[in-house]
């Protein structure tokens, strides 16, 4: 069967095109939006037309692009920026990589439309270090944008000039953030820093800045080109045109993947992913990366947009989203995105830098097996005086991984908490060592291998380990001929 | 390269593009090019497809087949790293993944050569906007 529920916009030439090669960019309509908004519109038309798009920012936040430029415009200065948010920081996300390695002009001519809209003639890509190939073809781009005169002074006898550069991240996901970027841009520390003052009021160097993401940037030729009206027709009320999202996780077919708003997890897993591995049970799916959260069997059939995402406790983020089964444990997913938020917190606000380190010791304590249920309410409030109290996004959503799983995987808390059981055999520390009765054959190699004397049993009987005495060095596992021993 | 300096100049470009191409691939001509393209962004790389691509050019070359050997960024299929499309003369393109180098020498051989359909094909599964 043909699936057709993705549609490719934002990675329209991914794929198809030499990236390498202007000309085969150019002859997929390329430059033509730049052309047609410089030729035939003011700055106020074509800022209405991203407006009436209904385009929102696709780095995290959901912002109304249209709006956000309109106030760029707004602004008077004698310099404007553009921004290209390339700093894709969450575990596990590449799509904006993808389409800077697949298409970077997209994104070099969504610039240079957006400059002229704020009236800006200076872009830069802040994107991270680590993404070797994808400054490499930015680098070829913005060099062979010049020369066909696409980039630089009086593009298309229009008057209009604007050129590019490119700016180097270190890898810190803070700096995604779009004051801590602006701030390591201007050489900084890459701290965030309160808003208002918005980037359009007051960004790089102090003038009015417009930052997006890379992925929103790529929408935008396809809106000039195909109509405001013909984007807002896909996708739903309030969320218009399509996302990418990098499928992960346990589905048998891990990509990168592109639906319309709209789309539910259903079709997502089981008609694009094909499924989940080894024929496993679903458990959840985890979207918006260490701001996320879980999403689970209930909302399947949920249409995935910013604010279903948000009502249901996780979020868009910026289009990560990884598949779990049966065997993952939801705790230890807690914790593991809590190590990300603890690691790169910046250390700025009070309650994000403390917050978060109890919060993960918390964790834990619960996934060693040390946890007691008053633990999980004071991982639910701390939880919320974080989110309400940090300074930055990353602070206000770090706790969403807990918070989220707390809400949907209750029991399984329960069971780390109460019962010290890891229901999904994760968690080391709540498991223990267990002879099956039908294997034993009592031969007494693990009583004998055991340094603690945990093991009792007659000969040719089967034998027996006492919790209480095991120390968990495994020594009769390693022993056992007969795979009697197992951890459970 | 002289400056782009007006939109029919860029019309102009894309055209000649467009030409070369069509001048190259010759539809339904059986002397036409086949475009070979491999997707080429750092995952795929991490995967192969350095290696393949530079074992197709080279044997593609060797073998004195009428082909252009390009490469794209990612086609999106991770879970069938190193993926390769190919396009015959005046035919779809297909999409061949997990490609290795005993599957790139079946391709040259067998589907490239003589239109034989292979296994390994990766159904196309998405619209393009030019479509809606
Ligand atoms: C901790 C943190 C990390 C972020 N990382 C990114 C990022 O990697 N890429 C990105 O585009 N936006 C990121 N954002 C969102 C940006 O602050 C900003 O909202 C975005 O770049 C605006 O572009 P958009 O409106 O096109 O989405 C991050 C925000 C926070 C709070
Ligand atoms: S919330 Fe965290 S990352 Fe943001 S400013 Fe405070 S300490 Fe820094």
């Amino acid at each position: 069967m043909v699936n057709k529920t993705q549609i490719r916009i934002a990675l329209r030439n991914c794929g198809l095109i030499n990236p390498e090669r202007i000309e085969e960019y150019i002859s997929e309509k390329g430059y033509m939006a730049l052309g047609k908004v410089l030729t035939e519109m003011s700055q106020e038309e074509a800022v209405n037309i991203i407006i009436d798009s209904g385009l929102r920012g696709r780095g995290g936040a959901g912002f109304p692009t249209g709006i956000k430029w309109d106030y760029a415009r707004k602004s008077v200065s004698d310099q404007k920026y553009v921004v290209c948010n390339a700093d894709e920081g969450d575990p596990g996300a590449f799509m904006d990589r993808s389409i800077l390695e697949g298409d970077p002009h997209s994104v070099l001519e969504a610039m240079a439309i957006c400059g002229y809209c704020i009236g800006a003639d200076k872009g830069l890509v802040y994107i991270r270090a680590e993404y070797p190939l994808a400054i490499e073809r930015l680098n070829i781009a913005i060099t062979q944008a010049r020369e066909f005169g696409l980039l630089g002074d009086d593009i298309m006898g229009s008057g209009f000039s604007f050129d590019i550069e490119i700016r180097y991240g270190a890898g810190a996901f803070v700096c995604g953030e779009e004051t801590a970027l602006i701030h390591s841009m201007e050489g900084e520390r890459g701290e965030p820093s309160l808003k208002p003052p918005f980037p359009a009021e007051s960004g790089y160097l102090g003038k009015p800045t417009n930052v997006n993401n890379v992925e929103t940037l790529a929408n935008i030729p396809v809106i000039y080109l195909k109509g405001a009206d013909w984007f807002s027709g896909i996708g739903t009320e309030k969320s218009k045109g399509t996302k990418v999202f990098a499928l992960a996780g346990k589905v048998n077919n891990v990509g990168l993947i592109e639906v319309p708003m709209g789309t539910t997890l259903r079709e997502v897993i089981y008609e694009i992913g094909g499924g989940i591995r080894e024929g496993k049970k679903f458990k959840a799916v985890q979207t918006g990366g260490p701001s996320g959260g879980c999403l689970t069997e209930k909302h399947l059939d949920t249409p995935i947009d910013y604010d279903n995402l948000i009502a249901n406790g996780s979020m868009m983020g910026s289009g990560g989203m990884i598949v779990m089964d049966e065997d993952n444990c939801m705790v230890s997913i807690a914790k593991f995105y809590l190590d990300f938020t603890v690691e790169e917190s910046c250390g700025k606000c009070a309650p994000c830098r403390i917050g978060n380190k109890r919060l993960n010791e918390l964790l834990g304590r619960i996934c060693e097996g040390k946890g007691t249920e008053a633990d999980l309410d004071r991982l639910r409030n701390l939880g919320e005086v974080i989110k309400d109290t940090s300074l930055c996004g990353l602070g206000q959503s770090s706790p969403n991984p807990v918070l989220s799983t707390l809400d949907n995987f209750y029991d399984e808390y329960i069971s780390h908490v109460r019962d010290k059981k890891c229901p999904s055999g994760v968690c080391k520390d709540l498991m223990e060592y267990f002879i099956i009765e039908e294997n034993c054959v009592g031969c007494t190699a693990c009583a004998r291998a055991c340094p603690v004397g945990a093991i009792t049993g007659e000969r040719k009987e089967p034998h027996l380990i006492n919790p209480e005495i095991c120390i968990m060095c495994g020594a009769c596992m390693e022993k056992c001929k007969f795979d009697a021993v197992i951890l459970k | 390269m002289a400056k782009i300096k007006s939109i029919e100049d860029l019309r102009k470009v894309a055209k000649e593009h467009r030409d070369s191409i069509e001048l190259l691939v010759r539809e339904n001509d059986p002397d036409g090019f086949v475009i070979v393209k491999v997707a080429m962004a750092t995952c795929s790389i991490a995967a192969g497809a350095k290696e393949i691509f530079d074992l197709i050019s080279e044997h593609i070359e060797k073998r004195g087949i009428n082909a252009i050997v390009t490469k794209t960024g990612c086609m999106s299929y991770c879970y069938a790293e190193p993926t390769v499309e190919v396009t015959l003369p005046g035919k779809e393109p297909i999409v061949f993944g997990d490609v290795d180098v005993f599957k790139a020498d079946e391709i040259i051989e067998k589907y490239i050569k003589n239109g034989e359909i292979l296994e390994g094909i990766i159904p196309l599964n998405y619209r393009t906007a030019e479509s809606i």
